[in-house]
């Protein structure tokens, strides 16, 4: 592997995070106008919901909703849609969301032009350490979101999640930004790619789902104008039950190259059993949801345990207590 | 086991279908049907006053139930944490042996609970068995209660399709066969009565899920396996020497409880070179980059010798038995002449890394045979030596400028006598203490300098330079095993996440009958034998009322789409739509 660093690469890579920060934290604003001067999340829905199942066919931008119809929206939800006539909101709420969208895509471009630049300037796949491990995340998350947008009515996520990305790159531009460079021999790997790519892929669809279990939690029953518990619920299900394969998948990659960097393929690493707890605390979620029949609040808990977890291994683990992937270069 | 509280849906379904009941739950005991015999069984399950038998047979429903094994899971989780927040012996002795020396009283008790040993505990054991058992206990039955339903026929339509959570109707010329024939062209097992069809789909589900189950169990097992028949060992080898695969040869051999130490591959290997590059300039230098060791292996006595180059991430593999890169470092090689001039020392002497980024080691030079006295010497050895003050320090990890200080030389019973094991990377300080120092700290020496020792004590050479590299040698006949395991993991998973189960009934009227549905007709519906109906339903071209009702029995997913899909499949008016 070469040495050479690409310095000019690397500089408008760093400058190209720094502009996707600000981009989404315009499309937040714009998310946020929406949602609190715009038509409130149950006028949205409540037309689609009462739409006969037949309507819905071949209309795949509505299919989120229709699969509502199955599980009827409570009275609760509902509620709000007798003010639709009283207050019609000011137009230009109108375009804050799809602006708000634009934005978060354009971001998105910058975030993906930030993580190639680097790639580029050191050849070689662009999650070395933290710093680019947060990037990737950021950047998963987001897409996670995008394509869930794409086919499902989940607009009145963007605002959370695009925060949730803007800190998450003003943290790893603050406190973990470290110089573009080569890796040490035990990443040179092409596992990397492989295992590391679904951690990054799965931990982005986890933090969709996380943000959800958040706002899931602090939202009251009063609050009409911020997204409803069921639309929550679902998301973060959707979220994990794409997620949970690929961390399976994940985490045996990690294993067969550990089989092959290290002797041996599970060997009970710090970073090894907080993988494994989060695979079992996210187990334990499906399971809580499929077998137990748990719903709501109770699924919420185990599955914000787990993204708990998740968190832990990638930040505490990596500050804290070391082991054998102390790779994570933590300035 | 399954679903204990029926889902809304499941219960229209079998209040519709009696025979809906007796599904996985009901067999495998969780939900018990009030017939008189199953009655008895109950009251049979109950410990009390039932003596060996009874409580044996209750602790085996215990354990083997959902929520026995969901909490044995969660136990599982938090008892892999002990490992990660504490050192663990065999991954890092030292940090163990610090703990003792730093709280000793605490390191006691800790050990009193396996604390350092997380994973060999005989709770973490204990977990991991009764976790074990509970798998078994429910998969077994689980899986005959796959086996039988996947070869049962879908159920009869139920009475009333309206009231099912997916739901369409339209008059169509559609025959019951045409419906059938669509059906089974869309991949449902299809029955069909008098005047309905039921259909159904989606048995992967469940068969993922048992797939994804047993292959856990088989992972577990491979994992076990691995550790009783496989074994691990490390050898730390200089530029030059050899190693052939015995017991003896290791450093450290920890085999498992059932390896024997005759069947270890006879394969054999010398070290020919090894490399190291390393970034050399900017905000990286002395960033490792690459590692690589030239190897002559010999796979068997008598077999031909063949070059490997073992580099990290690619290990030398002989017929499955596995030799990492794991670590590496100097051997300056010394010549130490004795007081009587004799030379009583003359090789490589392996130095530990002291200083990871600048590779400034440490190293011990013990000589028993020199005359009159036994010498002993502590080198500190510097890659790339800079004068820093008064101090000499290395200030980069190649050896751009080698040097070895002698930092302490001594005179004197080095205490190799009494038999006790001694590192060979220390010399004791109780040893050193009675000893007679010679000379502290010298003049660093260049490659082909030598240190005089006062007294007459005879000279020490620095001769040249080669390095070390550390070994891991395993074995793992879990290995295969394991990774087979892990696929069918993976893909049992991703079909019990994303196949569903589902059910469509249809059935089909004469019109002039569906536009008044009186009571006497749905008892036509129940009976399947009855004739009656279908003749009539054979009408040539008659327009009929066709009715289509779906249910899928898990969450998630759309099926209402792939339910409109059927049903204008099924419709002939809207051909376009198939
Ligand atoms: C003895 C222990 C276990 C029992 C009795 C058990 C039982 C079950 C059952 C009955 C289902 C069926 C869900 C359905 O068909 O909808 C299920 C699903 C599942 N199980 Fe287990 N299981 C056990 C252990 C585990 C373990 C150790 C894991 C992995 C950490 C696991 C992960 C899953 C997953 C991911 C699903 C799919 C959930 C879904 O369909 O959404 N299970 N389990």
């Amino acid at each position: 592997m070469p040495a050479e660093v690409d310095a000019g690469l690397a500089t408008l890579s760093d400058q190209l995070i720094l502009a996707t920060v600000l981009l989404y934290i315009f499309a937040m604003i714009g998310y946020a106008l929406n949602l609190a001067f715009g038509q409130t999340q149950t006028q949205v829905e409540s037309p689609s919901t009462s739409e006969p199942v037949l309507a819905t066919v071949g209309g795949a931008a509505s299919s989120g909703s229709s699969a509502s119809s199955a599980s009827p929206v409570p009275a609760s939800a509902s509620g709000g849609g007798g003010d639709r006539t009283e207050k019609t909101p000011p137009a230009w709420t109108v375009w804050a969301g799809p602006i708000a969208v634009g934005l978060t895509w354009l971001g998105w471009a910058g975030n993906l032009a930030s993580i190639l630049t680097r790639g580029l300037a050191v050849d070689r796949w662009p999650w070395g350490n933290m710093y680019e491990f947060v990037v990737a995340m950021c950047f998963t998350a987001v897409s996670a979101f995008l394509f869930m947008h794409l086919r499902y009515r989940v607009r009145f996520l963007g605002a959370f999640v695009t925060v949730a990305a803007a800190l998450g790159l003003g943290f790893a531009v603050l406190y973990l930004h470290v110089q573009a460079g080569p890796v040490v021999p035990a990443l040179n790997s092409y596992w990397v790619a492989i295992h590391v790519t679904a951690a990054i892929i799965a931990s982005g669809l986890f933090i969709v789902a996380g943000v959800s279990g958040i706002l899931f939690m602090v939202r009251k029953d009063t609050a009409v104008r911020l997204p409803s518990r069921q639309d929550l619920e679902r998301v973060a299900h959707r979220a994990i039950v794409i997620g949970f394969p690929i961390w399976t998948f994940a985490v045996i990659a990690g294993a067969l190259w550990a089989d092959k960097a290290w002797g041996r393929y599970w060997g009970w690493d710090p970073k090894e059993i907080w993988a494994f707890i989060t695979w079992i605390a996210y187990a334990a979620y499906l399971h809580a949801r499929a077998t137990a029949g748990w719903k709501g609040k109770a699924a919420m808990i185990v599955q914000l345990i787990a993204f708990g977890c998740l968190l832990f291994n990638l930040v505490g683990v990596n500050i804290f207590l070391g082991g054998l992937h102390s790779y994570a270069e933590v300035p | 086991m399954e679903h204990v509280e029926p889902t809304a849906k499941e219960r229209a379904v079998s209040e519709a279908n009696p025979d809906q009941a007796t599904g996985p739950a009901a067999a495998t005991g969780t939900v018990v049907e009030d017939t008189p015999a199953e009655n008895e069984k109950k009251r049979e399950v109950r410990p009390a006053g039932l003596g060996v038998v009874g409580w044996a047979r209750w602790f085996w429903r215990t354990l083997t139930s959902m929520r026995t094994a969901l909490i044995l899971l969660f136990l599982f989780a938090l008892a892999s944490i002990p490992g990660s927040l504490w050192p663990q012996r065999g991954i890092s002795d030292a940090k163990v042996a610090q703990y003792f020396t730093d709280s000793p009283r605490l390191a006691e008790w800790l050990d009193r609970f396996w604390l350092f040993d997380a994973v060999r505990a005989p709770w973490f054991a204990a977990i991991y068995l009764l976790l074990f058992l509970s798998l078994i206990g429910c998969l077994v039955p689980r899986t005959m209660v796959h086996l039988r339903e996947v070869r049962k026929k879908p159920p009869a339509a139920p009475r009333n399709l309206t009231r099912l959570p997916h739901h369409a109707s339209f008059e169509g010329a559609l025959t019951i066969e045409e419906a059938a024939a669509r059906l089974r062209a869309k991949r449902f097992r299809v029955t069909t009565g008098p005047d309905w069809v039921a259909a159904e789909k989606g048995f992967l589900r469940e068969t993922g899920n048992l797939v994804f189950h047993i292959a856990l169990l088989g992972l577990l097992l491979a994992v076990g396996a691995g550790s009783l028949y496989g074994y691990r060992g490390n050898v730390l080898i200089v530029e030059g020497e050899g190693f052939a695969n015995t017991v003896a040869a290791y450093d450290r051999y920890m085999p498992g409880q059932r390896v024997n130490a005759e069947s270890l591959e006879p394969f054999s290997f010398t070290l020919q070179d090894f490399q190291a590059t390393y970034v050399a300039t900017g905000e990286r230098s002395g960033q490792p980059l690459d590692f690589s060791a030239k190897l002559k292996v010999t796979d068997a006595p008598g077999a031909p010798e063949h070059d490997y180059s073992l580099k990290v991430n690619e290990p030398l593999n002989v017929n499955g038995t596995l030799s990492y890169l794991i670590d590496h470092g100097y051997a300056p090689t010394f010549k130490v002449t004795d007081g009587k001039g004799q030379v009583a020392f003359d090789g490589p002497v392996p130095c530990l890394v002291a200083q990871p980024s600048t590779f400034a080691s440490e190293c011990v030079i013990k000589v028993p045979d020199a005359q009159p006295e036994q010498l002993g010497f502590l080198v500190a050895f510097l890659p790339t030596a800079v004068p820093m003050g008064k101090e000499w320090v290395s200030v980069f990890p190649g050896a751009a400028n080698p040097l070895a200080q002698v930092y302490g030389s001594f005179a004197g019973d080095l205490g190799l006598k009494n038999g006790r094991p001694q590192s060979v990377y220390e010399i004791e300080p109780a040893i050193l203490k009675k000893m007679k120092p010679l000379v502290m700290k010298a003049d660093p020496l260049a490659v082909g300098k030598s240190l005089v020792l006062p007294n007459g004590m005879g000279s020490i050479e620095f001769t040249g330079l080669k390095e070390w590299i550390a070994l891991q040698i395993t074995h793992d006949p879990g290995r295969t095993p394991a990774f087979l395991a892990a696929i069918l993991i993976v893909g049992g998973l991703v079909l019990t996440l994303t196949v569903r189960r589902r059910r469509v009934w249809v059935r089909i009227q004469d019109v002039t009958r569906a536009t008044g549905p009186g009571p006497g007709e749905q008892e036509e519906a129940e009976g399947r034998s009855e004739s009656g109906p279908s003749t009539k339903n054979r009408h040539e071209d008659g327009l009929r009322h066709v009715e289509v009702g779906g249910l899928t029995r898990t969450e998630g997913g759309d099926f209402s789409e792939e339910f409109a899909e059927i049903v204008s499949a099924l419709n002939p008016g809207v051909k376009d739509a198939r």
